[in-house]
């Protein structure tokens, strides 16, 4: 009993003071790795040498403002030039920026060396999601947004980590290098976690390279920082680290999973059970754009409610799930999700909504289609 | 090198023209070709803008005055981004200098009137035709623009809503405009001033306006180059920036920000020179430092040229480009640095008094200044990672044109008004729109930084709760200001109705041959040029 009502009081006071300190927060955490330290450490060296001169050029104007008023009486000088004052301060400026400079390029030069990462984690952007692939590992999975619908729209009361959760976070090691290889499938996406100082574009058609070590076990929050659409506010990142073995034991249930996925594919599946893994698949892949009533947003995003498509030849829909639609936000999704995924969302997408055409796609199917594409 | 002028001379007689005042009825703003007309018709034109575009962030402020979606839904609060951002950029700050540059110019110079009328009255009205259709665009099937202002590909071009081709054409339309108004601005300085008027004793607005003119031409083609690629990327099949045919959507940025650093100074260097006429009139002391104020804004003209990758630290360029761009950008802290203590020098031990425009000005050195010093932070490429598209940025660009480029044009109205109407506006009001819009201004963007450097992204339209405090007390202030703004015209119309009549030099401490004309200016002006000694 005790146990547990201290362990309630630690958690609320925990709260209470997270609270507390978050809501009103003016600056910069210094983060978790060497860098996000090396750059907190810079914005504070610029901030101050800012202060300095905005007090030494504001209370000289301040000063001025008070005393040298006509309502004072006093009488207007008439000097206007003098080149030494000018040469002055062009030559201190410049001095200042230079002491700038100097740990700044330093901080940068440490930045850009993702030498001898020993893990390598490429991530590729979504309109709106994150992937992780686990480069030589077999582990790759999409990250979304958690928070419940509910809660955006007002009708639930909001968690404190709203809109910063997701389903399945990025799992790292503690205290290793790792090296991320962003990129994006779409348009451009940016990933950042403050707490590691990592901010980089993913760009399509570009690899760009960053890395990180982070020396504490924890859950580290971040976001999509550049315009990607419509629910570009609605991309978190979440870095999980844990311990080397930790990390280690996780790894290997991911394998695990991706083994029994793969499995997965070649079993007999019913209509009901499609029906049930497609509609969790669609909320996840499908739903942010088609929305979840199948209406969609046209005429950006089409409804697939009664669409030609949806009811039409199953081969066209396959086609289009496969290989999307260029020119349009139709994102091709045969290389994002597997054979068991598409089969189950386009099983879903043609008996819902009242599309009920009561056929069904098997993962055999979407896989013997991809194969005669190749 | 005379920053003292003595503007003794004989006073023209205007009656000669007196026959053939401004025609009547609508024909009159239609075809007129006096920079006068014209000039009020900008600044009314950049007015309803402002008012547009500052309806739009109010819409934004609404749906961030709380976490959740309340109001308008993301694909909506998207295109209110985007076209606050363009609204006012290209709506309200840039016609108003342009305005300014009409109507003061040729007074200041003592020229008859803009060098290239025709061009001017056509310059003009290519702008309610443009944004005409910008604006229509939201009444659109798919909706308006929904990209960001800077509108970077492929998000507004294989991911974008149908209207874009309007978005582009829109921009041509801005561009065309924008760089008409510039020629005519460079043509009137070079080859209208009275005779004795060097270029060495023109007035600071006259200078800084043909700096803004020769950065208008050089990068409204650029412009021009990044919508007409997007066009052919649309509807012409090409991939400029498509990976997926072999384009490269890092290219437009490089010609976005080639265009789009520029772009900031355009909205800038005019707010300068206009300040740099009213402090010394207010400070009843000549400006400090005439040259180096010449030489400073020539020297941020040529950086600006140099220094567009800083908006892109984050999009993976390289080592020494990254070293070379942010070395570049620290170094226009030194000319700004420059014209900021010489306003200082300037009133200092002066004879100040304050009045509405003297408010305005001082507000704007020291509002800009703290815009300033956030744009060195963001200079410093590692710290801009932390920085980069956050609100801290939101809060530096707001810093720089709210009290900048926004001040400074209400500094130059309440400045100039008392010779466009021959009344004195209501000094009381204006002074209470002074400290209500700079209260509003401070509530709204100050907390931005706050947000900013908490880690809360820009162009989002619901957020942590940990940022909601801030968020409300940003929206109060940004309510208020907006409000604020109403009085503003309410104050111009009254000025415009009536009030104290103005005599030729409402302010005792004003220097110019604008101040030699009589109040309100005449139709036409100076068709026998002055005599400067």
């Amino acid at each position: 009993m005790t146990r547990y009502s201290s362990a309630w009081t630690g958690l609320l006071l925990w709260v209470v003071c997270a609270q507390a300190q978050a809501a009103w927060t003016v600056n910069m955490a210094p983060g978790a790795t060497e860098v996000s330290r090396s750059v907190f450490d810079l914005h504070m060296t610029i901030f101050w040498i800012c202060v300095v001169i905005g007090v030494v050029v504001f209370g000289v104007m301040f000063w001025s403002m008070l005393i040298h008023r006509r309502s004072t009486g006093q009488q207007p000088a008439h000097f206007h030039e003098s080149t030494t004052v000018e040469i002055l301060w062009t030559i201190v400026p410049l001095v200042i920026l230079v002491v700038m400079a100097i740990p700044a390029t330093k901080t940068l030069i440490d930045i850009y060396d993702s030498s001898e990462a020993e893990l390598d984690i490429q991530v590729t952007g979504y309109q709106w999601k994150w992937h992780y692939k686990y480069l030589g590992q077999d582990v790759a999975f999409f990250s979304n947004l958690a928070t419940p619908q509910k809660q955006i729209h007002n009708q639930a009361a909001k968690g404190e980590h709203y809109l910063l959760e997701v389903d399945q976070p990025l799992v790292l090691p503690q205290g290793t290098k790792v090296r991320l290889l962003v990129t994006s499938a779409d348009v451009i996406h940016s990933w950042w976690v403050p707490a590691l100082a990592v901010k980089k574009d993913a760009i399509p058609g570009f690899v760009n390279e960053s890395w990180t070590r982070i020396d504490e076990p924890g859950l580290y929050r971040g976001q999509c920082t550049e315009l990607c659409g419509k629910d570009h506010g609605f991309m978190p990142v979440v870095v999980e680290v844990k311990s080397k073995e930790g990390f280690a034991t996780w790894l290997a249930e991911r394998k695990q999973v991706a083994l029994a996925e793969q499995e997965l594919s070649s079993k007999a599946w019913t209509l009901d059970e499609l029906l049930a893994r497609g509609e969790k698949a669609y909320l996840s892949n499908c739903a942010a754009c088609h929305q979840p009533t199948g209406q969609g947003l046209p005429p950006m995003f089409p409804p697939l409610k009664g669409s030609p498509i949806a009811t039409g030849p199953l081969a066209g829909h396959l086609g289009i799930v496969v290989n999307g639609k260029p020119g349009t936000a139709m994102a091709a999704f045969g290389k994002q999700l597997s054979d068991v995924d598409i089969a189950a969302i386009i099983t879903y997408e043609r008996n819902a909504w009242g599309n009920a055409l009561g056929d069904m796609l098997t993962p055999q199917a979407v896989r013997a289609f991809k194969q005669a594409q190749e | 090198m005379g920053s003292v002028i003595d503007y003794s001379q004989k006073r023209p007689t205007y009656a000669g023209h007196a026959d053939h005042g401004p025609a009547k009825g609508l024909m009159r703003w239609v075809l007129t070709t006096n920079h006068k007309d014209i000039g009020s018709m900008y600044l009314w034109f950049s007015f309803a803008m402002f008012l547009l575009g500052g309806s739009m962030a109010m819409v934004i402020r609404a749906e961030l005055f709380q976490p959740g979606l309340q109001i308008v839904q993301p694909e909506f609060f998207n295109q209110m981004t985007t076209m606050h951002g363009l609204i006012m950029v290209f709506g309200a700050v840039m016609p108003a200098f342009v305005g300014l540059a009409n109507w003061m110019i040729p007074l200041m110079i003592g020229a008859p009137d803009m060098a290239l009328p025709r061009m001017n009255n056509f310059s003009f009205w290519l702008l309610p035709a443009a944004f005409g259709m910008l604006v229509s665009t939201l009444f659109s099937e798919g909706g308006g623009p929904n990209f960001g202002w800077t509108f970077y590909a492929p998000l507004s071009t294989t991911y974008a809503p149908e209207s874009v081709t309007f978005f582009i054409f829109a921009v041509h339309l801005m561009g065309i405009s924008s760089i008409m108004g510039a020629i005519n601005i460079i043509a009137t300085i070079l080859n209208l001033r009275a005779p004795g008027m060097t270029l060495m004793k023109m007035p600071l607005f006259v200078w800084t306006w043909l700096i803004t003119a020769f950065l208008l031409i050089a990068v409204m083609p650029v412009l021009a180059g990044v919508v007409t690629m997007m066009l052919m990327d649309i509807h012409f099949g090409t991939s400029f920036f498509s990976a997926a045919g072999g384009g490269d959507p890092v290219l437009f940025q490089h010609v976005f920000w080639f265009f789009g650093h520029p772009e900031v100074y355009i909205m800038i260097l005019p707010a300068f020179g206009a300040v740099s006429s009213i402090i010394p009139a207010f400070a009843r002391k000549p400006l400090f430092g005439y040259t180096s104020m010449v030489y400073a804004t020539a020297s941020i003209a040529f950086l600006s040229f140099i220094v567009w990758a800083h908006h892109m630290f984050t999009v993976g360029i390289p080592l020494t480009g990254e070293l070379f761009f942010m070395y570049a950008t620290m170094l226009i802290a030194v000319p700004t640095g420059v014209k900021v203590f010489n306003w200082v020098s300037t009133m200092w031990r002066g004879s100040m008094s304050f009045e509405a425009p003297m408010l305005f000005a001082v507000a704007f050195v020291i509002l800009f200044t703290i815009g300033g010093f956030s744009g060195l932070m963001l200079a410093i490429a590692p710290a801009d990672f932390q920085y980069h598209d956050t609100y801290f940025v939101v809060a530096h660009f707001h810093y720089v044109l709210v009290p900048g480029a926004i001040f400074g044009i209400f500094a130059s109205a309440y400045y100039w008004l008392p010779k466009w109407t021959g009344h004195m506006y209501d000094e009381t009001l204006a002074k209470l729109h002074f400290w209500m819009s700079f209260v509003g201004m401070n509530l709204a963007f100050f907390p931005m930084h706050f947000v900013g450097l908490a880690g809360m992204p820009r162009r989002i339209p619901d957020y942590n709760l940990q940022f909601a405090d801030f968020n409300m007390l940003s929206s109060i202030g940004a309510f208020s200001f907006g409000a604020t703004q109403l009085l503003f015209l309410f104050i111009v119309i009254k000025c415009i109705r009536g009030g104290k009549p103005a005599g030729d030099k409402p302010w005792d401490g004003a220097e110019g041959l604008e101040w030699t004309l009589p109040s309100p200016a005449p139709y036409h002006t100076f068709q026998t040029p002055p005599e400067i000694n």
